[in-house]
């Protein structure tokens, strides 16, 4: 819609037609992050977490990924610092995309510090790409906040629940589901040669700390070696 | 319904962090433009850190996961991300039964 049309329907309240463009966007995301929670959460449940914890980690945490490398080396007690270092270098992405939304959401300083606490990769891409043609306004982003942060935790508890009584997750393969997930997104990241680097080295040095020296020293050792890594193979002068 | 004291400092420090990464930018938003190598290493974070997760489950449990790991990374390039995860359980458990 243009902004012209949108100047002439003037009549029909703007935050509605906010609400509404933002429900359409997130939709087609919301039924794909579905069974990647119930998944998340019957596996977690396998790893010991109880359908409580599930659900305070998936509402308070609410980052995918972290959660997702939190569970795969998931041991009781919990390693509190090397969990918040994974989580630290996961999610440190979500500076640089606050950096870049900023100055276009059209929002004030204390909305935009309870906004962001939604913030994910799907709805920062859907707002990037909204704030091409005008500005992000709240409506349109707690509609999508809403639906996103309701589906992820409410389909990671389901996923509890049902997963205490899947049983042995090595029997049914869901012990791997978390690799081939990873392997997956790790995929959506190219194969450029400076991430084909990355992802070498990475393995590689996790593969070898954690045979030589153990869990959890991997994480940070193998994903320090493939920065430096991407660090090293890309060209001095990289444009952009 | 139970909850362990350490994993629920355990999470509230996962979402401490989260929310720290979440409104950091908007707090360097005019100052932060990254270039050339330092871009690279910063975009090579997500990818870095989900590989070293997993690189023990896939190259050091055992052929059958290593080659499961094979395939699954061969769908990856072709499938939606859940048809990927399909592809790699369904592989897992069948080179398990075999190897």
């Amino acid at each position: 819609m243009s902004r012209a049309m949108d100047q002439a329907s003037s009549f029909v309240p703007t935050y509605r037609r906010e609400i509404r463009a933002g429900l359409r966007d997130i939709a087609p995301v919301a039924v794909a992050a579905l069974p990647i929670g119930l998944l998340f959460g019957a596996v977690a449940s396998a790893k010991g977490m109880s359908p409580l914890e599930v659900i305070l980690m998936s509402a308070l945490v609410f980052a995918g990924g972290a959660q997702f490398a939190a569970i795969e080396s998931w041991i009781q007690p919990a390693p509190i610092l090397t969990l918040a270092f994974a989580t630290l270098l996961i999610n440190a992405r979500h500076v640089l995309m606050g950096a870049s939304l900023t100055p276009k959401v059209r929002m004030s300083r204390v909305q935009t510090l309870l906004a962001y606490f939604f913030l994910t990769d799907e709805a920062w891409a859907l707002s990037e790409r909204r704030a091409l043609e005008r500005p992000v306004t709240g409506a349109y982003w707690f509609a999508m906040a809403v639906v996103l942060w309701s589906n992820w935790t409410l389909s990671s508890t389901i996923g509890a629940i049902l997963g205490s009584f899947l049983g042995d997750p090595e029997r049914i393969g869901a012990d791997f589901a978390f690799t081939a997930l990873f392997i997956g997104l790790v995929a959506g990241f190219g194969r450029s040669r400076v991430t084909l680097v990355t992802v070498a080295v990475s393995a590689g040095v996790a593969a070898l700390v954690h045979y030589f020296i153990g869990a959890p020293w991997h994480v940070a050792s193998g994903a320090l070696a493939g920065i430096a890594a991407a660090y090293i193979a890309a060209p001095e002068e990289a444009r952009s | 319904m139970s909850l362990d004291t350490t994993t629920l400092l355990a999470i509230l420090t996962m979402a401490v962090v989260t929310y720290f990464t979440r409104i950091a930018g908007l707090f360097v938003a005019d100052r932060l433009v990254l270039t050339g190598r330092a871009k690279a290493a910063f975009d090579a974070i997500p990818p870095a850190v989900l590989v070293a997760v997993i690189a023990p489950t896939a190259l050091t449990t055992g052929w059958a996961e290593a080659i499961a790991a094979a395939i699954t990374a061969v769908a990856a390039f072709r499938l939606p991300l859940l048809g990927t995860v399909a592809v790699g359980v369904i592989a897992v458990v069948a080179l398990r039964n075999l190897i």
